[in-house]
């Protein structure tokens, strides 16, 4: 049992530092955050990162990963956190793109896994339905074969950036004979194909990332299907644990609670700081301690995965708590913002209000409620933790 | 990076589990909790002859020279356990001010004592009035010839009716909350002018209030004035400790709990198939792998001195406070009638872990220590602005 860093984990850790320090620059930094430039500014982004060959740390050697170790990985994303850059935008490097090293064709992989790497195709996520949110397998978007094609038709809903997106990786219907989960096939669907059309979902954050995804008649080349036929919902599902990671957000949380401090800090409540006020001080070292559980319950699931072991149990809390310290931190992001929370953004600049952190943390606020409802609602998580981990 | 045990730290665990396997179950448990000072006096000969009260001292008395992870593994399976044999305060306790404070020849006659499973000891550190303050010290030790004479009363002296030794904290200068002037003493149980008065712990353990009415001590330990930091430092390995202990009573109280709710049928259907039932074994459960994540943090942080090990350690023990009572209250809740009987288990495990909650200070006086440490630290923060993506 040891975390100590070795001499070359500090080396590493300061290109690290070095590489974000240089390469996240206040140019980038303004694009990333601004809704009218953000895909434009995390695509140069992630061209800078695939320039340094770090785009995608996770995946295989072979396929362009890293081959860092648990403590490289971990540091990295310290290190990415710190310096205030977002992390890749995860739907093709993260969630699909997994899917296809793993389980699709020679030909697959080279033609899609390269495109992922330069950030060439923009993936978004076709699993939700209007009629299948927690119970994801009730899904009923059809597939039927037709000659060497697949026709879809239905809808998917809560698709982040479909407005973004050049490719859907898709959950759909393919047989209704047996199990529910039986009959369910993994596509990739080009965003392009005759018959999609998207609609924007307005949210109570004032974003613009979900959408609604139409199918009419979509034709899909079966050369496009990964696997076989029916057997998409385990392909989905075994891959689940790195977007559990990735939800879990732990870095993130900890330069956003080392924000708030400061934020807080400097905040005057009646003439004394907010981090004196003790019930202030309470709820935010709470959520820290939390937060440092967390930490190491991601750690020790890394661990597991280096070592080529089944994930264990404690993995499957990372979605659940990760997701409640977010939220927790947000709320107190808002509380420290006091009556600047509540203007509406966009009305205002940040000079105006005197807190350049006020202006956006309500909107942070209601953006961090769907965490906890996506990616298998969090009491959907406890259903799944209660029935594979205790045995209930 | 890794969270491994060692080969020779498995097979301590493995060797432990079986002794507890073999000699603890609930009814012989009881059985050596009756017995005069709570413990059975057969098992610590047997834990002395398996070379378990050798494991942290250092190899010139005899010892293993085990560290933090060590500990955290013989303590944890204790706590599955409910082991009731006065590890801590003879071993972790005295044992280690010994190893740390005493001059050679004392710890070199004493240490082969105490890992022989011959000598028992406790740690004398608490007043009536200090609450969780080790600087809140009134009793006064003041020169007397060559050596001192101590005079005062120490309370909660765990393992303080059967000690042979005693470590006492006394003043032998300054103001009654002053941080220096503090100096550790080592005192025979039988010396004049020392009386007991003994009590047991509601887990079972044996304790006592201890008056000093001009005790001769044997032995500074520890250069004089310089007791609080040897003590604070043998106190945050022993906060290690008491919260694997605590962690390994979690484990048996949410597996019980588990296996209970599974067999118990209510209205023609085990009471486990319900989801309001679930859903609070799955918090119980995120509670208990907090604590494992924080005590894991936290050894290692102190197993290689890294500076981030003060805060783990004030946030291991608020999780282990905040878990303890929230395991222990569910497991209460989901036995029902019977979570509220002395026939199960359940009880005992709450009652040890509502007794470590306030060993070494509960979870509000280590939050408040905590944010002490967190709030006057500045943060490093490349900017104030939030990517907003």
């Amino acid at each position: 049992m040891d975390t100590r860093l070795s001499d070359e984990d500090l080396a590493f850790r300061d290109e690290v530092r070095a590489f974000f320090a240089e390469a996240f620059d206040e140019d980038i930094a303004a694009k990333v955050s601004n809704t009218a430039t953000m895909k434009e500014g995390m695509i140069e982004w992630q061209h800078r990162l695939n320039a340094k060959g770090w785009m995608a740390p996770n995946w295989p050697v072979e396929h362009g990963g890293t081959g860092w170790s648990v403590t490289q990985s971990f540091i990295f994303q310290s290190e990415r956190a710190m310096s205030g850059a977002p992390d890749v935008i995860p739907f093709g490097v993260v969630m699909v793109a997994p899917v296809i090293y793993t389980y699709g064709t020679q030909e697959q992989k080279e033609r899609f896994l390269p495109r992922i790497l330069n950030s060439e195709d923009w993936w978004c996520q076709g699993y939700s339905e209007p009629g299948a949110g927690s119970d994801l397998a009730s899904l009923k978007t059809k597939a039927e074969l037709d000659g060497d094609h697949y026709v879809i038709n239905g809808s998917k809903i809560w698709t982040t950036y479909a407005q973004y997106a050049d490719w859907i990786f898709c959950l759909v219907r393919t047989d209704n004979s047996g199990k529910k989960q039986e009959g369910i096939t993994f596509l990739l669907i080009d965003m392009k194909s005759p018959g999609i059309t998207v609609r924007p979902i307005e949210t109570i954050d004032g974003f613009h990332h979900l959408n609604e995804v139409f199918f009419d008649n979509v034709r899909v080349p079966v050369e496009n299907r990964i696997g076989e036929e029916g057997k998409g919902w385990t392909y989905a599902k075994s891959l689940l644990v790195h977007e559990r990671l990735s939800i879990a957000e732990v870095a993130d949380s900890k330069r956003a609670l080392a924000e708030l401090r400061e934020f807080a800090r400097r905040e005057v409540n009646g003439g004394a700081s907010l981090l004196d006020d003790p019930h202030f001080a309470q709820r935010l070292g709470d959520v820290e301690i939390d937060l440092m559980a967390l930490e190491y319950t991601e750690l020790r699931t890394l661990a597991d995965v280096a070592e080529g072991k089944h994930p264990g149990p404690e993995s499957s809390l990372l979605k659940l708590q990760g997701t409640e310290i977010q939220q927790a931190l947000q709320e107190l992001r808002m509380d420290v913002a006091g009556y600047y929370s509540q203007a509406l953004q966009g009305d205002l600049s940040d000079d105006d209000y005197g807190h350049d952190f006020a202006s956006i943390a309500q909107k942070l606020y209601f953006r961090g409620r769907a965490s906890s409802i996506y990616g298998g609602s969090n009491e959907v998580q406890k259903n799944i933790t209660s029935k594979f981990v205790l045995g209930l | 990076m890794n969270f491994n045990l060692s080969e020779e730290q498995a097979l301590i665990r493995d060797s432990i589990a079986r002794f507890v396997q073999d000699n603890y179950a609930f009814d012989k448990r009881n059985a050596y909790v009756a017995m005069e000072h709570g413990f059975s006096p057969d098992n610590w000969q047997q834990m002395a002859e398996l070379g378990w009260l050798s494991i942290p001292f250092a190899e010139e008395y005899g010892g293993f020279g085990g560290g933090p992870v060590d500990a955290m593994v013989i303590m944890q399976e204790f706590g599955k356990g409910l082991v009731a044999e006065p590890y801590l305060p003879t071993v972790l306790l005295f044992g280690a001010l010994l190893q740390k404070g005493a001059e050679a020849e004392i710890a070199g006659e004493l240490i082969p004592r105490v890992i022989a499973g011959e000598l028992q000891g406790a740690v004398a550190y608490v007043e009536r009035q200090s609450r969780y303050a080790l600087n809140d010290v009134a009793t006064r030790a003041t020169r007397d010839g060559d050596g001192w004479s101590i005079s005062g009363e120490k309370t909660v002296v765990l393992n303080g009716g059967v000690a042979h030794k005693l470590v006492v904290a006394a003043r032998t200068a300054g103001e009654q909350a002053d941080e220096s002037g503090i100096s550790l003493f080592l005192v025979d149980a039988q010396a004049p002018g020392l009386s007991r008065s003994v009590y047991r712990m509601t887990d079972g353990m044996e304790t006592a209030n201890i008056r000093f009415d001009g005790v001769a001590a044997q032995a500074l330990i520890g250069g004089e004035g310089a007791g609080l930091s040897l003590l604070q430092e043998v106190i945050d390995q022993a906060i290690l400790a008491v919260s694997a202990n605590a962690l390994g009573a979690m484990e048996f109280l949410n597996a019980t709990t588990v296996e209970y709710c599974k067999t118990r049928e209510q209205f023609g259907v085990a009471i486990g198939s319900f989801q309001a039932l679930q859903h609070r074994m799955v918090d119980t459960f995120a509670a208990c792998e907090n604590t494992r994540s924080l005590l894991y943090r936290a050894v290692c942080a102190f197993d290689a001195g890294d500076e981030d090990a003060q805060r783990s350690l004030h946030a291991l023990k608020v999780m282990v406070g905040k878990a303890g009572r929230h395991i222990g209250g569910e497991a209460i809740q989901l036995h029902g009638g019977m979570g509220m009987t002395n026939e199960l288990p359940v009880g005992y495990y709450v009652k040890r872990l509502m007794l470590i909650n306030t060993l070494f200070g509960d979870a509000d006086y280590h939050r408040a220590r905590f944010q002490a440490l967190v709030n006057t630290k500045p943060q490093t923060v490349a900017s104030a602005k939030s990517a907003a993506a």
